[in-house]
């Protein structure tokens, strides 16, 4: 039988996600060039962990 | 750890507020897709201005004379606003309806600012993308329209909220994206609910509150004018409206005099419920990536042309601000579009798939459901 996963376990890729998406929406909105190219890639770790996890086969 | 009693009313949260808001939510997620890009479309169909190639000058065209020329063209309406765009610098836009307090527009011009010559009119209340705006905003339904969607922004922000509650129990027994493709569509669907919900969590709940505070906007400028901008000018209750207000142009060189480190945002004219029935307002950006969302309003005199006042916005107008760009999506060039049309279209996939789990499993209960998780003991929830 497979035992219950942590907290940790659970919630260390949604908290982890969550920051960095929050830090993505807010780099641009305080520095064009620099901010804008942060906002890019923090906001686009959402995507690329939906779409990695989405379509993998295992 | 979540009781077995608890998790069931979390549940009945999620379902019902999703179940409220999702064909909503759908309405507005399809239709915002294109909305991200409608500078592009619009610049693709030709709705659009480039200021003529000239020589590098400073000259700036006299906005007086703009003013005239627009009055010129619709004798009959007011001019109601001078609009500025600071990607834009060399056009101003001119903003015109049947008197100077209407809602509705009649006509939207662009004009040179360094010769003033008037270069192009913007079609108003027209083609596909009018359609999808409209739909979008208010469904073709006005104010409560609009108040209606708020409302059903607030479900979704409870349905997401609940789903993290829920998040939990259903993951115990799983790791971070697994997603079980052997055992039923059922069961692969719920996977991939939880793990696009999760993902995309942060930005769905941004993009739905401030969507949220943006169908307030009526209701918070409106409380803006009747507080703030009432009490700029009540010292000049008594006197009567100016029939014909001096030169805007004074008007604007008085503002820059009082917010030296800002560019013009847009001016209202007198009579504008954004301006006074004596003065103008002009309405002062910073030069920030953050202070240009901002605005400082300066009621300038429209008979002396002199700065009467000028405030700070209250905190509720500054958050309705600062809402426009986070949920647009429109502040940090096209790739951050693109990025938005992506998590929207990955917020689709969440909201569609929640649809489709509620469709196939509405007559089995959250018990049935519980006791179907992988292994799960009475005791674990406990």
């Amino acid at each position: 039988m497979k035992t219950s996963l942590t907290g940790i376990q659970i919630w260390a890729m949604p908290v982890l996600l969550g920051l960095v998406s929050t830090g993505g929406l807010t780099a641009a909105l305080l520095s064009d060039g620099i901010g804008d190219a942060v906002s890019w890639i923090a906001l686009a770790a959402p995507v690329v962990t939906a779409l990695w996890y989405g379509v993998r086969r295992t | 750890m979540l009781t077995r009693s608890s998790i069931k009313h979390w549940y009945l949260i999620h379902k019902w507020t999703s179940l409220i808001c999702t064909a909503f939510m759908l309405l507005l997620c399809l239709t915002g897709l294109p909305l991200i890009f409608s500078d592009e479309i619009d610049r693709a169909l030709g709705y659009s201005v480039t200021p003529p190639d000239l020589p590098e000058t400073a000259e700036r065209a006299d906005l007086d004379a703009i003013i005239s020329a627009a009055k010129a063209r619709r004798p009959g309406d007011a001019v109601q606003f001078i609009v500025a765009d600071p990607d834009e610098p060399d056009l101003w836009f001119v903003r015109m309806a049947e008197n100077v307090a209407a809602a509705k527009p009649s006509a939207f011009y662009a004009f040179d600012a360094r010769t003033g010559d008037y270069l192009y009119q913007y079609p108003l209340d027209q083609g596909v993308m009018n359609i999808m705006l409209r739909l979008h905003v208010d469904m073709f339904a006005g104010l409560w329209g609009t108040l209606f969607l708020g409302l059903m922004g607030l479900l979704l922000v409870a349905s997401l909220v609940s789903g993290v509650v829920l998040y939990g129990p259903f993951m115990r027994k799983l790791a971070f994206g697994a997603v079980r493709r052997k055992q039923s569509t059922r069961l692969k669907w719920l996977d991939l609910h939880n793990l696009l919900g999760i993902a995309t969590l942060v930005w769905f709940l941004v993009v739905g509150a401030t969507g949220v505070i943006n169908t307030l906007a009526t209701p918070i400028f409106g409380q803006w004018q009747s507080g703030e901008l009432a009490d700029m000018t009540a010292p000049y209750r008594t006197m009567p409206p100016v029939r014909e207000p001096g030169s805007v142009q004074k008007a604007l060189d008085a503002a820059r005099t009082v917010a030296p480190d800002m560019s013009l945002g847009f001016i209202a004219f007198p009579g504008n419920g954004f301006a006074g029935p004596r003065h103008f307002v002009a309405f002062m950006q910073g030069n920030s990536p953050l202070t240009s969302k901002l605005l400082k309003p300066v009621l300038i005199d429209a008979q002396t042309g002199g700065v009467v006042e000028t405030r700070e916005l209250p905190w509720y107008v500054t958050a309705l601000l600062i809402s426009k760009p986070l949920h647009f999506g429109d502040y940090g060039g096209l790739p951050l579009k693109i990025i938005w049309a992506l998590l929207d279209i990955l917020s689709i996939a969440v909201l569609g798939s929640g649809l489709y789990l509620w469709l196939k499993k509405r007559n089995v209960s959250i018990e049935a459901r519980l006791d179907a998780l992988p292994n799960e003991k009475e005791k674990d929830c406990a």
